[in-house]
């Protein structure tokens, strides 16, 4: 559905995106993962043909430099947020939105009922919490139920209850056999949003993997602290080390040198040896 | 989710999308500060002007309607250029900014679209101050007793509204060429100077120093949109331009009939030109 060759933007000498190809199947969803600065954001601009750049990219077979608008009308568009129109009603800027894809003010009924913002159509977007605007940002992409999402750090301004809120949304989406294209620097959401994860850096592709392998991947390890109930911390740090396991002793149990993705490894080795724990923490 | 059918888009601009675009543009112009801070400006500034213009006195060396009229242009030559340049000057810097222009671009819309929706836009914005200050003016005048000529009132009205969308051109073009609203408002303003104060102040001061001469200070004078908005305004309800001194002298012995025809021609190619390289500056396109 999406396919880049060899895509490279620059920014005068500075260049932010480069040699980066990608291919993602119709009803795939993809994560561009990396820290701020990576080049994801870039990549979807290059998509949406919002910078010029080198390279091709095509979108359900069209290419986006000469055919931008019939690529853009199979693309929906989060923003990562739309402060920009703080003083836009949730319904004006819904039409808006609907008028320039030539859609029916119908269609906005619809969206405003099932994305649940009909008790905030008459809201001006400012008056919106992070949640409801990053809600909204989703309705008028999904306004014109397009084949293909593309989301910015959906979840990058958001508390904890409006992230999991967005992040349930999200998954409901990924389930419909859309195609997504995600940009996130949060290594759990994309384990729950995605098929593939693309991990970048300096504007380049460094892994490319299934998301509960990115930490693997990326060589990251987590601390266990397993919290032993009766002093058995000692019988704890023989049966872990026997294992192989980095393990130190303190005053309430144990800590752990685990992988990131096989946590439950240790745990299940001190219950084989009859070792209860009380409590667990994981330390990063 | 349905499949959006891709192949009947046309890449070519299309009518729908641009007036969505205006009427958003004319709708977010008129609720703004910046506009009625310049329509009020206007509209109050126009009404008192033609209040004070008492009967016997004279402006400009114009007495009724004529007098009228005079300081309308008067007022005119100094609101309008900044009024135009200010809006244009924020069309796409201030958007750009904000992130506004890339949710818009991020639709089924084409950079020309975009652009001639807000021009068409702020240009209707333009034509509703216009025709409120000099609507207001106009009441105030008939208030007063003084017979107007209704033709040539709204004849400098359009020279007003056409000086309106040359000033938005370069408001454009400003906007085009700057990475942020204030960069691109500082430039405005520069601009607005130089036409309105050094352009003027500064012909006058060279001519005299230089004993420049009359065809050369005409047509030095040409250079400048608003020069030639006054020009062709004054020529409304005074033929001779004799207040103009010998550049007026000159203009109408020159041109003749051919004359207010020529200075409308310069004003066009003004709001053309900007405009053109505006839209050629956004189109060829810096990154959003």
């Amino acid at each position: 559905m999406i396919a880049i060759h060899d895509l490279t933007k620059r920014y005068r000498s500075n260049v932010v995106v480069s040699d980066f190809s990608l291919e993602v199947a119709a009803g795939e969803s993809v994560a561009l993962w990396g820290p701020n600065g990576a080049g994801k954001t870039t990549v979807v601009r290059c998509i949406l043909g919002l910078v010029g750049y080198d390279g091709t990219i095509e979108v359900g077979g069209l290419d986006a430099r000469t055919q931008g608008k019939a690529v853009r009308s199979l693309i929906g568009y989060v923003p990562q947020e739309l402060s920009f129109y703080d003083d836009m009603r949730v319904v004006e800027l819904l039409d808006y939105s609907a008028a320039l894809r030539g859609l029916s003010p119908e269609r906005v009924d619809e969206v405003l009922g099932t994305m649940l913002l009909g008790d905030h159509h008459e809201k001006r977007v400012r008056e919106l919490s992070g949640g409801l605007k990053q809600r909204l940002g989703i309705a008028t992409a999904l306004l014109p139920d397009p084949p293909v999402l593309l989301l910015d750090e959906p979840t990058s301004n958001l508390d904890a209850t409006a992230r999991d809120s967005v992040i349930r949304l999200l998954e409901d989406l990924r389930h419909d056999g859309r195609t997504m294209v995600v940009t996130s620097h949060h290594m759990e959401e994309v384990g729950m949003l995605v098929d593939r994860v693309v991990a970048m850096e300096n504007g380049r592709k460094t892994i490319e993997c299934a998301p509960m392998d990115l930490a693997e991947e990326l060589g990251i390890r987590a601390w266990l602290h397993l919290i032993t109930r009766n002093g058995a911390t000692e019988s704890a740090v023989e049966v872990l080390t026997a294992q192989g396991f980095d393990v130190r002793p303190n005053s309430r149990g144990v800590l752990v040198e685990v992988s990131a993705q096989a946590k439950g490894r240790a745990v299940a080795a001190l219950l084989d040896a009859g070792i209860e724990i009380e409590d667990i923490e994981v330390w990063r | 989710m349905t499949t959006t059918q891709a192949g009947v888009i046309t890449e070519r601009p299309q009518r729908r999308a641009i007036g969505t675009i205006a009427t958003k543009e004319l709708r977010e112009t008129v609720r703004s500060r910046w506009f009625w801070l310049w329509t009020v400006a206007f509209a109050g500034l126009a009404a008192v002007l033609v209040t004070v213009a008492l009967p016997g006195s004279e402006i400009d060396g114009y007495s009724g309607f004529g007098r009228t009229s005079a300081s309308l242009v008067t007022l005119v030559q100094l609101i309008i250029p900044l009024m135009g340049l200010t809006l244009g000057a924020l069309s796409i810097a201030g958007p750009r900014e904000s992130g506004a222009l890339r949710f818009l671009l991020s639709h089924p819309v084409s950079r020309t679209e975009a652009f001639i929706g807000t021009y068409l836009g702020l240009g209707a914005a333009l034509a509703a101050a216009t025709a409120t200050g000099f609507g207001i003016a106009g009441l105030v005048t008939v208030a007063g007793g003084v017979p107007a000529d209704t033709t040539a009132f709204i004849w400098i009205a359009l020279l007003s509204w056409l000086l309106s969308l040359a000033m938005l051109g370069v408001g454009m073009l400003i906007s085009t060429l700057t990475r942020t609203s204030g960069a691109a408002l500082g430039g405005a303003v520069f601009v607005w100077l130089v036409l309105v104060f050094l352009g003027d102040l500064g012909l006058m001061g060279t001519a005299a120093a230089t004993r420049m001469p009359v065809n050369v200070l005409f047509g030095a004078a040409l250079l400048n949109p608003i020069e030639a908005y006054r020009l062709a305004a004054l020529a409304t309800f005074d033929s001779s331009l004799d207040v103009l001194g010998p550049a007026g002298s000159y203009a109408v012995d020159t041109l003749r009939d051919a004359l207010v025809p020529s200075l409308l021609a310069v004003l066009t190619a003004w709001v053309i030109a900007p405009a053109a390289a505006a839209w050629f500056r956004f189109h060829r396109g810096s990154d959003v």
